[in-house]
């Protein structure tokens, strides 16, 4: 007894709020072209046909941060870029999300000297780290379906 | 034919400006010039030699010995005889000054920029003498001996809270 | 937001014209993060309308300090960090910086490792090629030949997984030969794309070559004359489009180029379109050495018998006292190469890139300096887009072929 059963087939069907628009959000979800070095080419690559991120929602890459709701952080961030990185993640609209891809933008990876972000979470919060140098596309594309995971159990007190 | 032009080179570059052959070069064969003449050698080279390639400008820092405290390399190639010679000029100070090839190579702009940023070399009579790779207000020249690497402790399981304590975690806000 | 910084006219005045500072011409910026650079590379663009007056390049945006950071590190660990400069030609890299040691060392080579640097340095040359004719086309809207020349380049990847267990940066030479011996589906996987490429070569000329579009964006765009090529320090495909027949690897050749049988392309005016041309046959004559090097490939020794420098194969600790201490010797703390700098050029698919290696006689690199020719090419830039317009700069930047890790480091 409930609502369901009296509705029938009128085409009605009762979910959470929060799973519906957490549903939205994962399966549309288009990075905002931000690769940098190497492990852009790996991004390039999980893009092309061999390792397709269309499956996955991400059927295009957006040059322009306004239109756009994920960044993937590609490669190593030096102290000359950072401030364009902040800037360009202030313009990302709400709900966004960041990946950061590669060991050099989690933890500056092999390069430890003067010219590098160390981590690029000194600049930008984080929400899912991709370790590899660089790493596969299978890793990049698990990163994602995990980002996915994340944001299918956000619940309505933590949204933006 | 290779080898005697080189010879040829080498034999009237010594004669006319009383250059020395390097004992570090291993290979190619390399001169050590004094800092007033590399323009008049260049453009000796450049004309009469046929050297018309600039393929390398780069310099390398001794400190701490004093003298010669900068060594600033050139390399140059000729089409025509497919042969490579290289010079190398010793400088001395904390703020040393050569005057610019640019005239000459138009190919060195951007390698004496270079050099201007990462060791502090000035060049005389460059068009544009400023920071290239780094940002334009970076104190300090950074391939310089005595400027420190930037090492970042990395973090253990045992000082993993003091250093996070230090590091500054980016939020959603502007901090 | 940070509040806009003010700019005077003093630190203008040398970049822009005097036309821009009473307000005729617009002042644009192509920022770091945009779709055609390839790259963190931005330009600082005068336009009047649409046509370029002058273009700054402003790099600097992706510096490492890889130069500084190998004087910190042993040799051999060094090597790691040449795979990250330019990152579509790895295993150039690898070969440069190894060369520049066999010199100072004076280290023998056995022919078998040397014919396996030249297989897999000739299949980087065609799979940087292909990145580039993906993206090029892509800047010019032909977009389906990024997915092809993707799929090609997995073949590619596959083969230096084989040898490697890496997709891309390998680390695979090591002073003295090879890291260990290839396998014995190597051959077979690069028989099969020997096979297989020229049919798809083909079919990218059949797309692009004569296609009117292509053609109206790329003839007599970004001229480029032999003289100023050759004053201007530019080498490679660059070069070879404005019509000087010089390659490394016919000039001074090494690890032992001068066996195989190749031509140069060369092209006549020195647009965009030429050096298209030039790229595409370099692909086939790619192809022609992989093939003679794979026909001749000698059995043999893959790496040196100097055990100074070169660790004993692990069979031997058991048994041999001197293999142990040599073990222990290069892994504490490395080996020591005499006193002494090298320059040591190598035909990178982009120019020639030039490795000085300068030892003290320690274990550690005292100098290491890239001569990367993305870095020179980028200062030619100027001089190849002025009058055009911006939609034309885009294939020009595309032609030129950089890579902003080479050009920054």
């Amino acid at each position: 007894m409930g609502i369901e059963q009296k509705a029938g087939n009128l085409g009605i069907v009762t979910v959470g709020l929060e799973q519906v628009v957490n549903w939205a959000r994962v399966n549309a979800m288009w990075p905002m072209l931000f690769g940098l070095a190497c492990c852009a080419i790996e991004m390039m690559s999980a893009q092309a046909s061999h390792n397709d991120m269309s499956r996955f929602g991400m059927e295009l890459m957006r040059a322009s941060p306004r239109q756009s709701d994920l960044m993937i952080v590609a490669g190593r961030v030096s102290r000359k870029m950072a401030p364009v990185l902040r800037r360009l993640y202030d313009q990302l609209p709400d709900p966004k999300w960041v990946i950061s891809m590669g060991d050099c933008a989690s933890c500056s990876g092999v390069f430890n000297n003067y010219a590098l972000v160390q981590g690029v979470d000194e600049v930008v919060p984080v929400d899912v780290y991709v370790a590899g140098c660089p790493p596969r596309p299978e890793a990049l594309i698990h990163g994602i379906l995990t980002l996915y995971d994340k944001v299918r159990h956000e619940k309505l007190n933590t949204w933006t | 034919m290779a080898e005697e032009h080189l010879k040829l080179t080498i034999k009237a570059l010594k004669d006319r400006f009383g250059l020395q052959e390097s004992q570090l070069m291993k290979y190619p064969p390399a001169l050590e010039a004094e800092p007033e003449m590399i323009v008049q050698i260049c453009q000796v080279l450049r004309d009469e030699f046929k050297f018309d390639f600039l393929c390398e400008l780069t310099a390398v820092d001794y400190w701490p010995e004093e003298e010669p405290r900068f060594n600033v390399i050139y390399g140059f190639y000729s089409h025509a005889n497919n042969v490579r010679i290289m010079l190398r000029v010793s400088l001395n100070g904390d703020h040393p000054t050569l005057h610019t090839v640019e005239g000459v190579y138009r190919g060195a702009n951007w390698h004496e920029r270079e050099l201007w940023d990462m060791f502090g070399i000035n060049f005389e009579g460059h068009s544009d003498l400023r920071r290239i790779l780094m940002s334009h207000d970076w104190e300090g020249h950074p391939l310089r001996k005595d400027y420190p690497l930037g090492y970042e402790e990395p973090q253990f399981s045992f000082n993993y809270d003091e250093i996070d304590k230090r590091k500054h975690h980016a939020r959603y806000e502007e901090a | 937001m940070p509040e806009p910084l003010e700019v005077s006219y003093q630190e203008l005045k040398h970049l822009v014209s005097e036309r821009a500072l009473q307000g005729d011409t617009v002042l644009l910026n192509m920022g770091p993060q945009h779709p055609s650079t390839h790259g963190v590379l931005r330009l600082l663009l005068e336009l009047d309308g649409e046509v370029i007056i002058n273009c700054v390049p402003d790099i600097g945006f992706l510096h490492t300090g890889i130069e500084k950071n190998m004087e910190s590190k042993r040799w051999e660990m060094a090597e790691v960090m040449t795979d990250r400069t330019d990152y579509l030609n790895t295993t150039g890299n690898n070969l440069a910086y190894c060369l520049a040691l066999e010199r100072l060392i004076e280290l023998d080579v056995p022919p078998r490792a040397q014919a396996v640097r030249v297989i897999l340095v000739e299949l980087e040359r065609i799979s940087n090629h292909l990145v580039w004719l993906g993206t090029h086309a892509l800047d010019l809207a032909a977009m389906s030949m990024f997915l092809y020349c993707f799929r090609e380049r997995e073949s590619i990847l596959d083969i230096k997984e084989l040898c490697s267990g890496q997709r891309m940066m390998t680390t695979y030479f090591r002073p003295g030969g090879l890291w260990r011996d290839i396998p014995s589906e190597f051959e077979i996987a690069v028989r099969r794309f020997i096979r297989m490429f020229p049919s798809r070569i083909k079919q990218y000329d059949a797309l692009l070559a004569k296609n009117p579009l292509f053609l109206d964006r790329t003839r007599n765009i970004g001229k480029l004359s032999k003289e100023d090529a050759i004053n201007l320090s530019v080498t490679g495909p660059v070069l070879r489009g404005s019509g000087v027949a010089y390659d490394l690897r016919k000039a001074q050749p090494y690890s032992g180029y001068e066996q195989y049988d190749f031509d140069i392309p060369t092209g006549t005016h020195g647009d965009v379109y030429d050096r298209y041309l030039v790229r595409m046959e370099e692909m086939r004559q790619s192809l022609r050495i992989i093939q003679q090097a794979l026909d001749k490939l000698p059995y043999g020794p893959f790496r040196s018998n100097n055990r100074k420098y070169v660790p004993p194969p692990r069979a031997e600790l058991g048994t041999s006292m001197e293999a142990v201490i040599h073990h222990f010797k290069l892994w504490t703390e490395g080996f020591t190469i005499p006193k002494g700098a090298v320059y040591q050029p190598v035909e990178s698919p982009k120019g020639e890139l030039g490795y000085y290696v300068e030892s003290s006689g320690g274990n550690k690199p005292y100098r290491v300096h890239m001569r990367t020719p993305s870095f020179v090419h980028l200062q030619a830039l100027p001089f190849m887009c002025k009058g055009h317009l911006v939609a034309d700069l885009v294939g020009i930047i595309g032609s030129v072929d950089i890579v902003l890790g080479d050009c920054d480091r």
